[in-house]
């Protein structure tokens, strides 16, 4: 039967301004950043491509254990394509393809050897929309525990501690055997989160975790990140800027240049450094214009 | 069509925000267009209605209990169902379990992990495509063949017309188990997967549970299609006097739709009555089945 | 806060030891269990294949004592006779006047309903009619044969009209047959004229058309793949049908002149011809594939034309 819905065309970036000059082969590899200590995944030049579609260009990050960084950037600059290609995610993808390496506590995760399930294991994602299961709120919990052969003792007591740790359990502890699907959005993504947690992941990555939420919503899940962030390295996509300025401790700014024959936009990192840094003293004037609001 | 550049000229000049012109929509034109469709329809649910009320009207002298207790006869006052009803239940039954099973295998696999640009992988979707437009009777020679290959004397066997009927169910409960695998959104399998979940604890845990009501909708439909086939058991010889009550999977048997051909190629006229009563049974199982699917549609389908 | 005693380390804290990513188990079930899927998926060929093979072999057998040119091309087929014959055209006619008889009728009315249903229809009503459509769809053919014999032939034809006919007519199958295919066409053609974006409806509505000239010249030629595949499917089941013609259009294999004649049709004669308990290897055994052969390769035709239209509206939008 025909499908209805049809792949939108979406409008090339060309009248994007300022005009950036698309760069010849990794002709603007990102400077040199200042280094990060105690990194858990280290980025070397990494470019993600669809089929022959660059979307990230040479990125060199690395991101801090137990800290919280934020990826910021217009829409279109690869933020997101990046973090899911940190944990794989981008495999499910047909005609993804990552170059460079991607290490996690000092191993390749594209090594051929290495097993997707594992890095994804380890490296847990929450998404833009609260994504919960058509099941009840304890199987939601239950299930990844379940499904990587996690054995507690007791899997009540397991469900109880990452609703407690995602600051969920007062709201639900009545009505764990109802549909997670009857929760509101904000107790939906705080329930995906608390999921995440249950299979014990070393690092979390969120794209746009709160774009689908309102304003309150939004700040109980950034107290949630700050204290999760005692145990747990975030990474975090952003289109809001306040918020990477409230939650992160160091900040990625992204940007896209428009190809001038084909119009696609290719993500490239402009400048990375503690938040504080890049909120009050950008060191690229790009950073400059966004934050200040001048584009993007 | 012609009609509106030659009333061109007319229309403008005579325009007016009524809409009492030729090109309003109460136009002596749109009017006979409207009034044709509505005939089509009319015409179509007519003959349909015309042939469920004569057939009600025929049969329904017939329709008391001794159609379903009785076994055939030469006399049609002492003829009934029972062993189509049997055989029917029969060779039913043993398509589903043959069908279901490989069907949903099947679609899982084209929908959840073949690459679709593989041109072998293409040719298998066409070919599904392809086999549910094959003629059932078709489907009847070659089961036909296959027990002759097999060396298998007697074809009129439970498991043979099951064989037929299978592939006959097979192509719908593919299409139909693809479009509900494919109604699940992408999110649920992101979401599982980025908890470390394997592939294929993927699609057992979350894709398929969540797909059982689009897959038991279209398997029902398809069985009730089977239900009410009758040609490709025909090539089979199933049209034989039975007159004892089918229990096995080599067992001989007749099924409903067979039973009614026979009566109605008698030439008494209560044979007939027989058969139009038969035909009430067959509808009325039949409607059950499909409102069946359309509650397990409507009440079980997961929105999103 | 409970105690918890997972693999390794307490409650949820990560930092489990730092175990490679490698040092994984191989996942055997996983494997076995994705290549059966594979299997079962690839027995859908194997069918396909099956049916090539099982019609193949048996009308090789009968090429070689009947030649395709006498098979095709032959006017009188007398299969069970002494000096048998083997001309398939009284099959071919007999099913050339039912098929062309019910899409007479399948057409108008089957687009008719469609269009009523994607243009004109509230959508309470459709909803409705949608189902009510596809319940009537699943109507055993069996029924509708006999309803062509006994209502149509007898009581009509016969009775009503006092028509010169027989017991059996074409007329009757054929058109009993056309109301058949009605919520098949229908069905199709109304998906195919739903997918018409809306936006072009509007864009003509803003141009001062009507309702009906925006259907006439607007949807209709949008969606004219779909309705023509819609059409080219009912064809293929009108030539695969079996049940009504073996009841309705007569059992006798003549080439057929006129909508009143009875005529058997390869459907027909197949059905019938595997009454009679014909022993496997027997020529007229191999005469049932030989028939079953050229049926399958008719709407194998019909069906790729079918798929390609299908195609062609689905790359349109």
């Amino acid at each position: 039967m025909p499908t209805k819905t049809r792949a939108a065309s979406y409008t090339t970036g060309s009248d994007q301004k300022p005009t950036i000059h698309f760069p010849a082969e990794h002709a603007e590899r990102s400077a040199a950043l200042p280094t990060v200590p105690n990194a858990i995944i280290e980025c070397k030049d990494v470019n993600v491509y669809y089929n022959a579609f660059r979307a990230v260009t040479g990125v060199d990050l690395s991101f801090g254990s137990k800290e919280i960084t934020a990826l910021i950037g217009p829409s279109g600059c690869g933020k997101s394509t990046l973090l899911r290609s940190l944990n794989r995610m981008n495999d499910l993808i047909d005609g993804a393809r990552v170059e460079g390496s991607v290490t996690f506590q000092g191993e390749d995760i594209y090594h051929k050897e290495v097993d997707a399930i594992e890095v994804r294991r380890r490296i847990g994602m929450v998404f833009q929309k609260p994504n919960p299961f058509p099941k009840s709120i304890y199987d939601n919990i239950a299930y990844g525990p379940r499904v990587i052969g996690l054995k507690a003792s007791n899997m009540d007591d397991l469900v109880e501690e990452a609703l407690t740790r995602a600051a969920l359990w007062p709201e639900v502890k009545d009505k764990l055997k109802q549909s997670a699907f009857g929760l509101s959005g904000g107790q939906q993504q705080r329930l995906c989160i608390a999921r995440t947690i249950a299979v014990k992941p070393d690092v979390i990555l969120m794209d746009e975790p709160c774009s689908s939420l309102d304003p309150i919503a939004t700040s109980r899940i950034e107290d949630l990140m700050y204290e999760l962030r005692e145990d747990y390295t975030i990474i975090i996509v952003t289109h809001n800027m306040q918020q990477a300025a409230r939650v992160a401790d160091r900040t990625a700014f992204f940007t896209a240049l428009a190809s001038e024959e084909t119009g696609d936009r290719t993500g490239l990192l402009v400048e990375y450094d503690l938040t504080k840094k890049i909120f009050e003293s950008p060191a690229d004037q790009r950073t400059e214009d966004y934050i200040s609001g001048r584009f993007g | 069509m012609t009609f509106l550049t030659t009333g061109l000229g007319a229309h403008i000049r005579s325009a007016s925000i009524h809409g009492k012109v030729r090109g309003g929509e109460h136009s002596a034109r749109s009017v006979l267009f409207l009034i044709a469709l509505w005939l089509c329809l009319f015409v179509a649910f007519g003959v349909l209605l015309t042939l469920i009320i004569t057939t009600l009207i025929d049969g329904f002298s017939r329709l008391d209990s001794r159609l379903v207790t009785e076994y055939p006869a030469s006399a049609p006052e002492r003829a009934g169902l029972r062993p189509a009803i049997l055989g029917s239940i029969w060779v039913i039954g043993a398509t589903a379990l043959l069908t279901i099973p490989l069907g949903v295998a099947a679609a899982v696999h084209l929908e959840e992990f073949a690459d679709r640009k593989k041109w072998f992988n293409r040719a298998i979707e066409l070919n599904v495509q392809n086999l549910a437009a094959v003629p059932s009777i078709v489907y009847g020679l070659l089961a036909l063949g296959f027990l002759a290959l097999l060396g298998v004397q007697n074809k009129n066997i439970v498991i043979g017309g099951a064989l037929a009927l299978g592939l006959l169910v097979l192509p719908v409960i593919i299409i139909s188990t693809r479009e509900a695998l494919r109604g699940v959104p992408l999110e649920i399998r992101q979401g599982s997967l980025a908890l470390g979940a394997t592939p294929l604890q993927t699609v057992w845990r979350q894709t398929l549970p969540a797909s059982v009501p689009g897959i038991a909708t279209g398997a029902i439909l398809g069985l009730s299609r089977a239900l009410g086939e009758a040609a490709p058991l025909l090539v089979l010889g199933a049209l034989v006097f039975v007159s004892f009550d089918p229990n096995g999977l080599l067992s001989g048997y007749t099924t409903m739709p067979i039973q009614i051909f026979n009566w109605t190629s008698r030439p008494q006229a209560e044979f007939h009555e027989l058969a139009s009563a038969g035909s009430i049974l067959l509808l009325l199982i039949l409607l059950a089945m499909n409102g069946l699917a359309i509650f397990i549609r409507n009440r079980y389908q997961q929105r999103w | 806060m409970s105690t918890l005693t997972p693999v390794g380390g307490s409650a949820l804290l990560p930092g489990r030891p730092a175990v490679s990513l490698r040092s994984n188990r191989p996942r055997h079930g996983e494997t076995f269990v994705r290549f059966l899927l594979r299997v079962a998926a690839i027995l859908t060929i194997v069918i396909t294949g099956g049916i090539l093979i099982a019609l193949l072999v048996p009308s090789i057998e009968f090429f070689r004592t009947v030649s395709v040119f006498d098979f095709l091309f032959g006017d009188r087929w007398a299969p069970r006779f002494a000096d048998a014959s083997f001309g398939v055209l009284p099959l071919v006619t007999a099913t050339a006047w039912t098929s062309g008889i019910a899409l007479l009728v399948a057409i108008p009315l089957g687009l008719g309903a469609a269009v009523f249903l994607s243009e004109y229809a509230k959508p309470g009503l459709r909803k409705v009619l949608k189902p009510v459509l596809e319940i009537l769809a699943g109507i055993p053919t069996v029924v509708f044969g006999l309803f062509a014999l006994q209502f149509v032939q007898a009581t009509v034809f016969r009775g009503l009209f006092d028509l010169d006919t027989g017991a059996f007519s074409v007329l009757a199958a054929g058109l009993v047959m056309g109301v058949m295919i009605v919520p098949t066409i229908a069905s199709i053609s109304e998906d195919a004229m739903s997918a018409v974006p809306l936006s072009m409806r509007q864009g003509s509505a803003a141009l001062g058309a009507n309702r009906m000239q925006t259907t006439v010249r607007v949807v209709f030629p949008a969606a004219l793949s779909g309705i023509i595949a819609a059409i080219v499917l009912g064809v293929s089941r009108a030539v695969g049908e079996t049940m009504i013609v073996a009841i309705a259009a007569g059992g006798q294999a003549r080439i057929v002149t006129g909508p009143l004649e009875q005529g058997q049709t390869m459907t027909g004669f197949i059905a019938n011809a595997a009454l009679g308990d014909s022993r496997v290897g027997s020529l007229e055994y191999d005469t049932l594939f030989a028939v079953g052969l050229l049926l399958f390769l008719v709407t194998l035709l019909f069906n790729f034309i079918s798929i390609r239209f299908v195609r062609r509206f689905r790359e349109i939008y």
